[in-house]
């Protein structure tokens, strides 16, 4: 599905955050990236939707080269990978449920009222549908990013912190979304500084943990 | 979890480049406006009442410069064509040989093909041409005034050189004036300020095309956010431009609209070549003309497409 084949990539010159990376994530997999802050964690996820571009090495998602993506191609791979972002970025004058319904609108897809319902009440946000985001809590946002980034129905799921301001009980709420997910055939991947969280997701689901560490990407210690 | 949506799968890659697809703008155009398609991106407020404002102004003066370089078309063709039609005999002989020089002239001219009118000016007619200079009470008669003769010439090609050669034998004191030494300034004067016209109506439309793109960019520029989350879910450039295209044309032809309506009543509302008489008074459309100021408005709609499809074109390569 995603596949990286020694991929370097700096910020600048000088400022290389990891060297010769290779990855590859299989259909139906569940991953924990981890590492420190500012170990690259949410570069390693824009990397695979396209948002920056490796300065050596080859990133390949559902089989084309990433890097020889045009613009318009960029957009049709990112209706194929649905990204919960960090700071969760919603279009703050439309209510929820117009922005949940945001990639069906952008890719021209007639939108299904009930279905959007459905989806807002999959994330325990029904009554919210025509709130604002600004309105929003840190959790509700979240579970809204969510619901956006599942509404093309995506192969890929990427999720950037998503528990990062949540409480726990909000933190496995969310977790089990994304298992749920899961089991239903989709990758995900989670990046997480969130060492209890990766333990906890053992009894949900089976999950393979990715960790940076200077630099270089390992699995049980192992460099990839 | 239910199935939702289900993007259909489509080639990564795309056979556009740059995201120019004249036919989804189309589309998008014609569109109904306030849909989704276009709240993705927030009202833009002040800038499009700015832009609507702006064209509506520009329209008015559009139609002043069009009808402007259609009055002077008209008057340097008439010009061009009236004066060519007639002529003017001058004759200048002794007292004594004047009668009978001016009967051989009009008998040449009488016999002379394509001429269709010749006729002597009265005394009292060349009198009255002359007191603007010289005053009411300057004896005219005691002046060595030369005889005029007009001439009226049929359309086509008319011999002016045969016709002075005819002249200079049949009566000596005889020299043709086909008016070209005073025409061709006035009708260069008329052809120049057509020129201006037209310049005017493309100044006009240049500064039209930097107001829209001024005001598209700057609309751009403070939904740069909002952009940046619809590449993110997957928007192409085509649809984000077209929300900013399809606001900024409709603006732009609504504005005009409304400036070529002010515009052409001004003009109406002038006085007629008859009231006043003068060159001013024939600045105006007549009969088709009138249809010639309906093209600004689609002129500036056309203007507000692409000014501001280039615009949000080129700035949203900026945003990955």
């Amino acid at each position: 599905m995603i596949d990286m084949q020694d991929v370097t990539f700096g910020y600048g010159p000088g400022t290389e955050l990891f060297r010769n990376l290779s990855l590859n994530l299989p259909p139906g997999s569940f991953h924990f990236l981890t590492g420190p802050s500012g170990s690259g964690k949410t570069t390693v996820l824009r990397l695979c939707y396209a948002d920056l571009l490796p300065s050596a090495g080859k990133i390949t998602a559902f089989g084309q080269n990433l890097s020889a993506l045009d613009r318009d191609g960029i957009a049709l791979l990112r209706r194929r990978i649905g990204v919960v972002h960090q700071d969760t970025q919603f279009l703050d004058h439309l209510p929820v449920a117009e922005n949940v319904a945001l990639p069906l609108t952008v890719a021209h897809q007639g939108i299904d009222m009930q279905a959007i319902r459905d989806l807002l009440g999959w994330v325990q946000m029904t009554g919210l549908a025509r709130a604002l985001p600004p309105a929003l809590s840190g959790g509700e946002r979240q579970r809204a990013a969510l619901a956006r980034a599942v509404i093309l129905s995506p192969d890929l799921i990427l999720a950037d912190e998503p528990t990062g301001n949540l409480d726990w009980d909000m933190s496995m709420r969310l977790l089990q979304l994304l298992a749920e997910l899961n089991r239903s055939g989709k990758t995900v991947v989670v990046a997480t500084h969130d060492m209890d969280l990766v333990r906890a997701a053992r009894s949900l689901v089976q999950a393979r943990v990715l960790r940076i560490v200077g630099k270089r990407l390992q699995q049980a210690g192992a460099d990839l | 979890m239910q199935r939702l949506g289900g993007a259909r799968r489509r080639p990564l890659a795309s056979s556009r480049v740059a995201g120019v697809d004249p036919g989804a703008l189309w589309r998008g155009l014609t569109g109904r406006e306030g849909g989704v398609a276009d709240r993705i991106v927030p009202p833009t407020g002040h800038t499009a009442t700015l832009t609507t404002f702006s064209a509506g102004v520009m329209a008015f003066l559009a139609v002043f410069a069009l009808a402007l370089a259609l009055a002077t078309g008209r008057l340097a063709d008439r010009w061009a064509e009236g004066l060519a039609q007639t002529a003017t005999v001058r004759i200048t002989a002794p007292a004594g040989e004047m009668e009978a020089q001016a009967a051989a002239v009009l008998e040449v001219l009488r016999t002379t093909p394509g001429v269709a009118q010749a006729q002597a000016v009265p005394p009292e007619q060349v009198a009255a041409l002359l007191e603007p200079w010289f005053g009411p009470d300057m004896p005219v008669d005691a002046l060595p005034i030369p005889q005029l003769v007009e001439l009226q010439m049929e359309r086509g090609e008319f011999d002016h050189e045969a016709l002075q050669l005819r002249l200079e034998a049949e009566a000596p004191g005889a020299v043709l004036d086909d008016h070209t030494a005073w025409r061709r300034p006035l009708i260069a004067a008329a052809r120049a300020l057509r020129v201006l016209g037209w310049l005017s109506l493309g100044l006009i439309a240049a500064v039209a095309v930097a107001m829209i793109t001024l005001a598209a960019t700057a609309a751009l520029a403070a939904n740069g956010q909002v952009i940046r989350v619809l590449r993110l879910v997957g928007a192409r450039d085509i649809t984000i431009a077209t929300a900013f295209v399809r606001r900024f044309t409709r603006r732009a032809a609504l504005g005009a609209a409304a400036g070529t309506a002010l515009g052409m009543g001004a003009v109406a509302a002038l006085p007629d070549m008859q009231a006043a008489g003068g060159f001013l008074t024939g600045l105006g459309f007549h009969g088709w003309g009138w249809l010639w100021p309906l093209l600004i408005p689609l002129v500036a709609g056309a203007v507000g497409f692409f000014a501001t499809r280039r615009a949000a074109l080129r700035m949203l390569r900026e945003v990955r």
